[in-house]
């Protein structure tokens, strides 16, 4: 007689343990997947780097870069395809290589401010007391002050004239070096306390003291088992942070304190812009920006679904 | 509740005493004052000697700062160097403008979040809800230039080209006169700026206002008969504005600074275009002088809001 009550060679229990066991990271992707929007803000993502890194191929940086005082302000036609700009130079070509800057100058910046963000919000939780306390307020402070304010003052305080330097056989204005710096700096401050709310409560649990006890170092045990439990924050904040100082640069760079002509930038291409606005040449504006608002759009979608991704509680999307 | 206020007081004198440090390192650096008249060929050497020495510029670094710190406290922020005038006297001249310009801004966008924010909460996954949401992630990822430049293209610009009623470019000087043109003027900065910031408050509003939807006491209030209307207005906005609340408590201050690139943009005297004007001359006691104002607001309105949030909403307690 048989019973009811499955054997283990049943169906049963082959599907349950042939069902593949997920690591984190392969949960996280399938996710991820899962969130329309943010698979098409990768699909966009992908295309604009096909554009901006493909382009550069077929148009050189000398054509981007060239003057041409018969042809300014031209509009959009069969030879410029999005116009020339205030000293004739091809606004198509141009953002092709001021894609290049600004997504370099947003990636670079964004290293620097996970960084220190990683660094001064984990030693203020870690080391706790006065270390953190000191920390905090310098944070406050930072943050007290607006992003656009604290951008104009740190860009004056290093804009300093750099020589042009070379970057696999191009020269680059020198001011993109403080242009990173510049970001970097000011954008660090909410990824810090972030990192420092959850440093706080992992450093209390168990397997914290247990790897103490066993007499693993300070160092050992902030970058081998804290840090690591907070990459699910520090790669979202990284993305969103991209898109944050992809913006920030093009900000800096508006007003003129940021990437200096002729090396283009998103930023530097709208300053003109503004301008010739009042003579009605809308190519300068429309299509930078748009590269710029596109950029930005796709980024964010991208972080908001890896956010819900990491997000262990968000289980709607398996 | 004392002690908590007397805690947080205590730490926003550091956090501000820092700022003062990092302010007057960051600005007394940047550029040098008095190269504005390095041009000038009727100054001699000797004479930018004396000037630096008439403005204190030669002494030592800790004494400028504790001057600067002790006039700053009893309200004296000191001289411009270009416009020969005081700080205060210039920031005052500019701060009406700035906040005529961020009060209507904010109201607009409070009122354009909250519908935006409702309807979407309520018909969540319509049509409707995708088109707002991907208006409002659009919103959301446009620097300020991409909206105040279109505009003026299109209103200012190209409106004037095709003969129709077109709005000014700019440059309102507040005539006392003609209100009219005032808010003219205003119509084009209001709307550059109500377009970029209702997406952010509009999404605000949209996943408050789901969480409270989904409560049980707003079912309770559907279950006892009461009209669709009443129940979104009367019992679940009520509780779905009080995060709000703290995000408006928190960007007020910022408003002193005013919007830098929209001001510039549209030319309106305000606050922004102040400090963006005389920081490109490097002259540091009205650079100094509005970010002190700045954040001696943000500091006390961090305070205040929270502090504010726990009469607004009694389930808060804060220790």
């Amino acid at each position: 007689m048989t019973t009811d009550v499955p054997t283990l060679d049943s169906p049963v229990f082959n599907s349950a343990i042939s069902a593949k066991v997920l690591t984190p990271g392969q949960l996280v992707w399938r996710r991820f997947r899962k969130h329309r929007m943010a698979v098409y803000g990768m699909i966009g993502f992908a295309f604009l780097l096909v554009y901006i890194i493909g382009g550069a191929l077929f148009v050189t940086q000398k054509t981007a870069n060239a003057v041409d005082l018969q042809a300014r302000l031209s509009p959009p036609s069969q030879q410029y395809w999005m116009g020339t700009d205030s000293t004739g130079r091809d606004v198509f070509a141009r953002i092709i290589y001021g894609g290049q800057v600004s997504l370099v100058v947003g990636a670079l910046a964004v290293i620097i401010q996970v960084t220190l963000g990683v660094l001064i919000g984990g030693i203020a939780a870690y080391y706790g007391g006065w270390v953190d306390a000191i920390l905090m307020r310098f944070t406050e402070s930072m943050l007290s002050i607006p992003q656009l304010f604290l951008l104009i003052v740190l860009g004056k305080f290093i804009g300093k004239e750099i020589d042009s330097i070379m970057i696999f056989g191009r020269a680059i204005s020198g001011s993109i070096i403080i242009v990173i710096f510049v970001v970097g700096f000011t954008s660090w401050m909410v990824l810090a306390r972030i990192i420092r709310a959850n440093v706080l409560s992992l450093k209390e649990l168990d397997y914290v003291s247990v790897s103490r006890s066993l007499g693993a170092s300070n160092t050992r045990i902030f970058f081998r088992h804290l840090i690591p439990n907070t990459m699910g924050i520090i790669i979202v904040s990284t993305t969103l942070g991209l898109a944050g100082a992809i913006l920030s640069e093009a900000y800096v760079s508006f007003l003129g304190l940021g990437i200096q002509p002729p090396t283009a930038s998103w930023g530097n291409m709208l300053t003109s812009a503004q301008s010739f606005i009042s003579q009605g040449s809308w190519w300068m504006w429309i299509f930078p920006s748009l590269f710029i608002v596109f950029t930005i759009l796709t980024i964010n979608l991208i972080g908001d679904g890896l956010r819900d991704a990491f997000d262990p509680r968000s289980n709607r999307h398996i | 509740m004392w002690s908590y206020l007397a805690r947080r007081s205590a730490q926003a004198f550091f956090t501000l005493l820092i700022i003062t440090v990092l302010c007057f390192l960051l600005t007394r650096f940047s550029g040098d004052p008095i190269a504005q008249y390095a041009a000038n060929p009727r100054m001699s050497a000797e004479d930018k000697a004396a000037l630096r020495e008439r403005l204190g510029l030669n002494q030592p670094l800790p004494v400028q700062y504790f001057k600067w710190l002790g006039l700053a406290a009893q309200g004296d922020l000191g001289n411009s160097f270009f416009a020969k005038q005081p700080v205060t006297k210039l920031i005052f001249q500019r701060l009406p403008n700035t906040m005529a310009l961020m009060f209507v801004t904010e109201f607009f966008t409070i009122i354009a979040a909250l519908i935006l924010g409702i309807i979407s909460a309520v018909k969540q996954y319509s049509l409707l809800d995708n088109v707002i949401t991907t208006f409002s992630f659009i919103g959301f990822s446009m620097p300020i230039f991409f909206s105040a430049l279109g505009l003026l293209l299109i209103f200012a610009v190209q409106f004037k080209e095709w003969g129709l009623p077109y709005l000014p470019t700019g440059a309102a000087v507040w005539d006392k006169k003609d209100p009219v043109q005032y808010i003219y003027n205003m119509i084009l900065p209001v709307t550059a700026l109500v377009f970029v910031q209702s997406a952010g408050y509009s999404r605000f509003v949209r996943t408050s206002m789901l969480e409270v939807l989904g409560s049980d006491y707003i079912r309770t209030a559907r279950a006892k008969g009461l009209t669709t209307r009443a129940v979104l207005f009367k019992h679940a906005l009520r509780n779905a504005a009080l995060p709000l609340v703290t995000i408006v408590g928190l960007d007020i201050p910022f408003f002193l600074g005013g919007a830098i690139v929209t001001e510039s943009i549209f030319s309106w005297p305000g606050m922004g275009r102040l400090f963006w004007e005389y920081a490109q001359r490097s002259d540091y006691p009205v650079v100094l002088g509005i970010l002190l104002i700045i954040s001696i607001a943000v500091v006390t309105f961090t305070i205040l809001t929270d502090v504010l949030y726990t009469f607004v909403d009694p389930r808060i307690k804060i220790s």
